[in-house]
Order: structure tokens, then C-alpha cells, then sequence
């Protein structure tokens, strides 16, 4: 099962190679990742997306939990959470290719952020899922170029992630 | 105003540290020079790194301090890193301090650099890079917390060069507060309650403790337990001395190695009451066997990841290990009723009664048994025992038995060869007083034979015993019996006569060739050289198997016993 699990860490220097660390030493896989610092600059805020068993998710919690810059772990997919992901994608726009991508960015949501003669640069945000169903929904040979930030997410209403 | 170097010995000092094993080099001359000007921290030269790691290791394990080690940057990190794994792996509490490069010069391939943070970040419990001279005094504090709080383990501190020349005011802080890292203590008492119910409902209980019990101080508090309680007790390899093993409740140790009545008890129990022990692969054999067996079990560790992760747990408790064993005895004495288990000790007396660790005698061939059995005698089982790792390590865990805690070290977890002889000396500096002697083979002992020198030096008065078969026995073992007898390099060739290597180092040697020379040696070594480190090379019988064994993979239940074959 795609678990999102949401970590609040020192903001201090390798304390992102010992999250990603734990990950390939326990065999456990990382989807995608992001980390960023938070409102207060001596906490950063780390979005993991994983996937396991129940059994695994359990011990990557509990892994998380033991590493000394952790402060707090929450699997965000347990309850009610918002998930976002930015990309940005690189399309040949050429003949009628030009119009169907456009159309394809409007019903997408997504807006077109640089243009020229034969290119798009197309910028979407959404869950992961999402951005995928707009890969899948355009012509493969048409993409040159794909930048997919990882997933952000948050908890919905009263669940807060705070020290 | 004083130099980072002289805050860094300040700190030792301020955490009451004895003694530190380490080797000096370029990055860490000014941590040496303040050594040098001071006298209440002793520093033990080691002959290599590894074993300034594994020294200071044995001290930590036979009593209850953080063991220290001082290394240089490069090579004297990554000659420490097997000691630090070794350490890591046991949870032992320890603070290793290393030399760094100067820190404008880390990243540019300077001399003896080595990225040692990030070498040993994933066998340690956590480290530290100095980047500034008034970060020392807090940073050492928190290692030394780290290290020794919650689940313990090793903590690496590295400080390049410069920074322990650049001077500030040293202020030693009192205490440390973490947001990140608060380790819990007590157990939640619902879950304590609930044990203790299951505990006094059972019919066919049993108790499984492993390491935790002996690292955190809690054999007394165990043992009151257990006696209470009447059940049938087990220590793991890293437990063993938690709970008398001359005490009939004892059923010896489990696993693979394990006796035929721990093992069954283990497999045929109602409820097990597992103790600081994690159910690893050489205690519970295949977890999916172990588990097809219906059982409850109770958990009590400070370490949440231990907890359901080869085993499903149907108690937790987490909790430091000495605050629950002694709600539970708060609670189990307030209970009058009488625990009716009568029907289950005579199941376990049967089993028993198979004489599980019988072994065949030899006329002219000398059983290493047979030598485990003499020196627990001679020793009067008072002995602190180091082991290395192999067949020796199993015979010692098994023959000698240990009644009090942290009198029996060796290597558990990462199985490192070597360890047994620098485990021996800070054993023997820190417990001047008691015996300590180091159970090892011809193989083994090779691994970090020039520590010898070190012995001489600080006059260790060690006993080698030196079960020499040689061959590497635990993989010919295995070889034999399931790889068709192809002893694929675990012949020991061109061996050192090690009576000569002995005296060169200006040691006592003695070799012992014949079952009746076994007891006058060891009386030799033990009472008329009782001061010198004595190297007894004791020929035994080179194809004598371990057994019980439970192979690799199977269920405990599965046991090869040495009278099957």
C-alpha cells in the first residue's frame, strides 16, 4: 500500500542522509521525497512516499522515530490529508500537436509557463496520481523533458504536525 | 579562554572517564598534547584502532560506563568502524572520538580526510561534526547522553583539527535537553496490568531475557521476579549471567546453539515473557515456524523497533527494563493465589532429562569442552570470560556458567573475530580485582594478536585460552554437514608457534597437549603466574562438533543433537 509519511527533523547538515540512509540500509523504498525548512529555520519538514506491507510501514515509523534528528513522524495516509505535487513538463507543440496540448494543460488545470516555436513548458500541480493520468493522457513521444517535485502533504483540519 | 583540545580531555574528565584506548596521528596531536599535561584521564596505546574500539567496548560491557576511544582522522576512523559496528550492534554505550582534517580543509582529498560522519552514520546510534570550538563542551555532553540513555549505543564525535586549536570559555552544561530525542522510562501501566494477568493465568509460562536485561542493571530485579513467579527462565548468548545459571529454574541458553529444554519450553510455552531481547534469527530460528506455534507474548523493551519486528508481540510494553520488572513484582506480590505449573516442569525435566550437552570423552584427544569445564572449576565461575566468535564461543557460552551479570562478553550481535583479546584488556584494567580470562581459537585470536603488546605494556594479567583445532571449527562445521566436507579454506596452515609468539611478547606460554595436563595448566596460569598474561595453546580434538544445533532457517524445535549422529 502508497503510504505518505510526513517527518518533522532538525534542520541540521546530514540529517537528510540519515533518513534517506535508513531507507536503503533496511531495504525499505522511497517513491519520492522532499524536504524543505519549515516557518521556524531550525526545522525542516520531509515528505516521504513509500510504499509495504503493514508490517513495514510500522517498523519504518518506528525506525524513523529512533533516529536522534526526528522530532516527529505521522503517516499522513492514516486519515483525512491533502497531497500536492508540482511538475513540470517539457512537450513538443508543433502543426496540430500545438492545439491538443493546450487543450490537454486546460483540462488538466495546468498552464502553459514558456513557449516556443516548437516547445511548451507546462506546469501542473496535483496529487501524484494526477500528474501521472496527464503523462498517460498524452502522446509519449511528444514529452521531452519531465521535473516532478515529489509529493508535499499536510493533514486535513485539526491534524497538526508541530514540535 | 582554553584550546578546544583541552575542552575536549575537560569533558572526559567531567564525565568521570578513567580511561581512554585510542593511537595517536596528525589530526588529534592536540588532543594528545592535553592528555599529556594531565594525569586523571589514563590512556591506554593500543596497537591498532580496531581494538582501541573493542577495548574500550570490554570495559563498557563489564561494568556501566561509557567506554571512550580516540582515533585519528582517515585510517584510524576506518580502522575503528568494525569496533564501532561491533558496538552498535550490541547496544553497547560508547563515545568515539576522531580526528578530522582541518575544517577548511574537509572536501578537498587532504591528507588522512575521510568522510567519517558519513562512514559510520549507518553503525552508530548518532554522530556529531565539530564545526566550532564552543560547540565542543555541549556536544560531548550530549554524546555522552546519547550514548548512554534509551537503547545505548555508540556515538561518534569528529573535530577537525583546528577547531581544537581555536580557543573559548569552557562551560560544562549540567544537563541536556532534546526536542528530538526523549527516550522513554516507564511502561504504560495498563499494558504492565495486563501482563501480569496473562503471566498469572499461564500454564505453561516461560521467560526469554536477552541483553537489555544485563545492559540496563536489571539481573537482581529479574531474578526476584523469576523466583516469584517459579517459571522456567532462558538468557540469550548476550543475557547469559542475568539469571544464575547454577539455579534449576535456568533451562541454559536458546537458539541455535541453544539447550534441547529452552528450546522446547521456548517453542511449547503458553505465554513467553520476553525480556530486552529482540527474537533474532539465532534465537528463534525461522520466525515463521516460530510463530505457527499458538503462544502469547509479553514484550518488554525501551526500543519500540524491537518490538513486533520479526515477531508479532501481543503485549508491548516499552519501557526501561528495571521500572517494569519491578512494577510487575509491585504488582505479581499483592496477588495470593499459587501459580499451578507443575505438569509443565515435568514436561520440561523430561526434555531435560535428555542431557542435551553430554559429549563424548577422549583418552588421548583433549575435548574443548572438557577445557570449559575445568577453567568455570579453577576460575571458581567468578572469571569475567571474553570470547571471540566461532565454535570456542559457543563452547564457552555453554560449558561455563555464568551466575552475575557482565561477566561473559562477547560479540552477539555483528559476530566479529578479534574482539576477545582487547575485550580482555579493558575488562582486566577495569576490574583489577577479578579474574579475566579469554576463551578464543587459533583463528580468532590471529584477528588482533598484536594487542599482546599492549598487554605487556599495562601489565594485563589476561589468561588465552587458545582452543587450537586447527581449522576455522565453526565453518568446518558447517562444511561438514552441509557442504559435503569440502573444507574450503578453513584449514589453518603455517601457524605461529604461539608458546614463542607468547615469550616474544614477553608473555608465559604453555602448550597442552593431553586431557591430564588441562587442569595443571590452568592451575598454573591462574595461581603461579597469576600476575602475567598467560597464553595456554591447548591442542584439542580437531573435528569436535557444537551441538545441539538448530540449523540455519528451521525451527527450534528442529534440533540436531550430538547423540543423532
Amino acid at each position: 500500500m502508497r503510504h505518505i509519511i510526513s517527518i518533522l527533523l532538525e534542520n541540521e547538515a546530514g540529517a537528510l542522509s540519515r533518513v534517506a540512509g535508513l531507507f536503503s540500509a533496511r531495504g525499505y523504498n522511497i517513491e519520492t521525497l522532499t524536504v524543505a525548512p519549515t516557518e521556524d529555520n531550525s526545522l525542516s519538514r520531509l515528505t516521504i512516499v513509500t510504499s509495504g506491507s503493514d508490517e513495514v510501514i510500522e517498523q519504518i515509523t518506528k525506525q524513523l522515530n529512533k533516529l536522534i534528528d526526528v522530532i516527529k513522524v505521522v503517516d499522513l495516509s492514516e486519515a483525512a490529508h491533502i497531497e500536492r505535487e508540482l511538475m513540470l513538463i517539457k512537450v513538443r507543440a508543433t502543426g496540430k500537436d500545438r492545439e491538443e496540448m493546450k487543450r490537454m494543460a486546460e483540462i488538466f488545470r495546468g498552464r502553459i509557463i514558456d513557449v516556443t516555436d516548437s516547445t511548451y513548458v507546462i506546469e501542473l500541480t496535483g496529487s501524484g496520481p494526477k500528474l501521472d493520468a496527464f503523462i498517460q493522457a498524452i502522446d509519449a513521444g511528444l514529452i521531452l523533458e519531465t521535473v516532478r517535485t515529489g509529493v508535499s502533504g499536510i493533514g486535513s483540519g485539526d491534524r497538526i504536525l508541530k514540535v | 579562554m582554553i584550546s578546544g583540545a583541552e575542552i575536549v580531555i575537560r569533558c572526559l574528565q567531567e564525565e568521570k572517564v578513567d580511561y581512554v584506548f585510542g593511537y595517536p596521528g596528525g589530526a588529534v596531536l592536540h588532543i594528545y598534547d592535553e592528555l599529556f599535561k594531565q594525569d586523571k584521564v589514563k590512556h591506554v596505546l593500543v596497537r591498532h584502532e580496531q581494538a582501541a574500539v573493542h577495548a574500550a567496548d570490554g570495559l563498557a560491557r563489564s561494568t556501566h560506563k561509557v567506554g571512550v576511544a580516540l582515533v585519528t582522522s582517515g585510517p584510524g576512523a576506518t580502522n575503528a568502524v568494525t569496533g564501532i559496528a561491533t558496538a552498535y550492534m550490541d547496544s553497547i554505550p560508547m563515545v568515539i572520538i576522531s580526528g578530522q582534517v582541518p575544517s577548511y580543509y574537509i572536501g578537498q582529498d587532504a591528507f588522512q580526510e575521510c568522510d567519517t560522519v558519513g562512514i559510520t552514520r549507518p553503525c552508530v546510534k548518532h554522530n556529531f561534526l565539530i564545526k566550532d570550538v564552543r560547540d565542543i563542551a555541549m556536544t560531548m555532553k550530549k554524546a555522552f547522553f546519547i550514548a548512554n540513555t534509551g537503547r545505548p549505543g555508540p556515538v561518534v564525535v569528529d573535530i577537525p583539527k583546528d577547531i581544537t586549536a581555536a580557543k573559548c570559555k569552557f562551560d560544562y552544561p549540567k544537563d541536556v535537553q532534546m526536542r528530538s530525542y526523549n527516550p522513554v522510562v516507564k511502561g504504560h501501566l495498563g499494558q504492565i496490568k495486563k501482563a501480569v494477568q496473562l503471566l498469572l493465568g499461564a500454564r505453561r509460562p516461560m521467560i526469554y531475557t536477552g541483553g537489555g536485561v544485563i545492559l540496563s542493571n536489571a539481573a537482581e530485579l529479574l531474578t526476584t521476579l523469576t523466583r516469584r513467579l517459579g517459571f522456567p527462565i532462558t538468557n540469550t548468548l548476550m543475557g547469559l549471567g542475568a539469571y544464575p545459571a547454577t539455579d534449576p529454574q535456568f533451562l541454559g541458553m536458546p537458539g541455535m546453539h541453544g539447550t534441547l529444554e529452552a528450546n522446547m519450553a521456548m517453542q511449547h510455552c503458553d505465554v513467553l515473557l520476553a525480556i530486552g531481547a529482540r527474537f533474532d534469527d539465532r534465537v528463534i530460528g525461522n520466525p515463521e515456524n516460530f510463530a505457527s506455534l499458538p503462544r502469547k507474548i509479553i514484550h518488554v523493551d525501551i526500543d519500540p523497533s524491537s518490538i513486533s519486528k520479526r515477531v508479532r508481540v501481543d503485549v508491548p510494553i516499552v519501557g526501561n527494563v528495571p521500572d517494569v520488572l519491578a512494577e510487575m513484582i509491585k504488582l505479581i506480590e499483592a496477588e495470593q493465589g499459587k501459580i499451578e505449573i507443575g505438569d509443565w516442569w515435568k514436561e520440561i525435566e523430561g526434555w531435560r532429562s535428555k542431557r542435551c550437552m553430554r559429549y563424548k570423552p577422549k583418552k588421548d584427544i583433549i575435548m574443548p569442552q572438557y577445557v570449559i569445564e575445568k577453567l568455570y572449576e579453577i576460575t571458581g565461575g567468578n572469571a569475567i570470560i571474553t570470547s571471540d566468535v566461532g565454535q570456542h564461543q559457543m563452547w564457552a557460552a555453554q560449558y561455563y556458567k555464568f551466575d552475575q551479570p557482565r561477566r561473559w562478553l562477547n560479540s552477539g550481535g555483528l559476530g566479529t573475530m578479534g574482539v576477545g583479546l582487547p575485550y580482555a584488556m579493558g575488562a582486566a584494567l577495569a576490574n583489577p580485582d577479578l579474574q579475566v580470562a579469554c576463551v578464543t581459537g587459533e583463528g580468532s585470536i590471529q584477528m588482533c594478536i598484536q594487542e599482546l603488546s599492549t598487554a605487556k605494556q599495562f601489565r594485563l594479567p589476561i589468561k588465552i585460552i587458545n582452543l587450537n583445532n586447527r581449522y576455522l571449527g565453526m565453518v568446518r562445521q558447517w562444511q561438514e554437514m552441509f557442504h559435503g566436507s569440502r573444507y574450503a579454506e578453513s584449514y589453518m596452515d603455517s601457524l605461529p608457534d604461539f608458546v614463542k609468539l607468547a615469550e616474544a611478547y614477553g608473555h608465559v606460554g604453555i602448550r597442552v597437549e593431553r586431557p591430564e595436563e588441562v587442569e595443571g595448566a590452568l592451575k598454573k596460569a591462574f595461581i603461579e603466574h597469576k600476575d602475567d598474561l598467560v597464553f595456554l595453546d591447548i591442542l584439542t580434538d580437531r573435528e569436535a562438533n557444537v551441538f545441539p544445533m538448530v540449523a540455519a532457517g528451521k525451527g527450534l524445535s528442529d534440533m540436531i543433537l550430538a547423540e543423532d549422529l
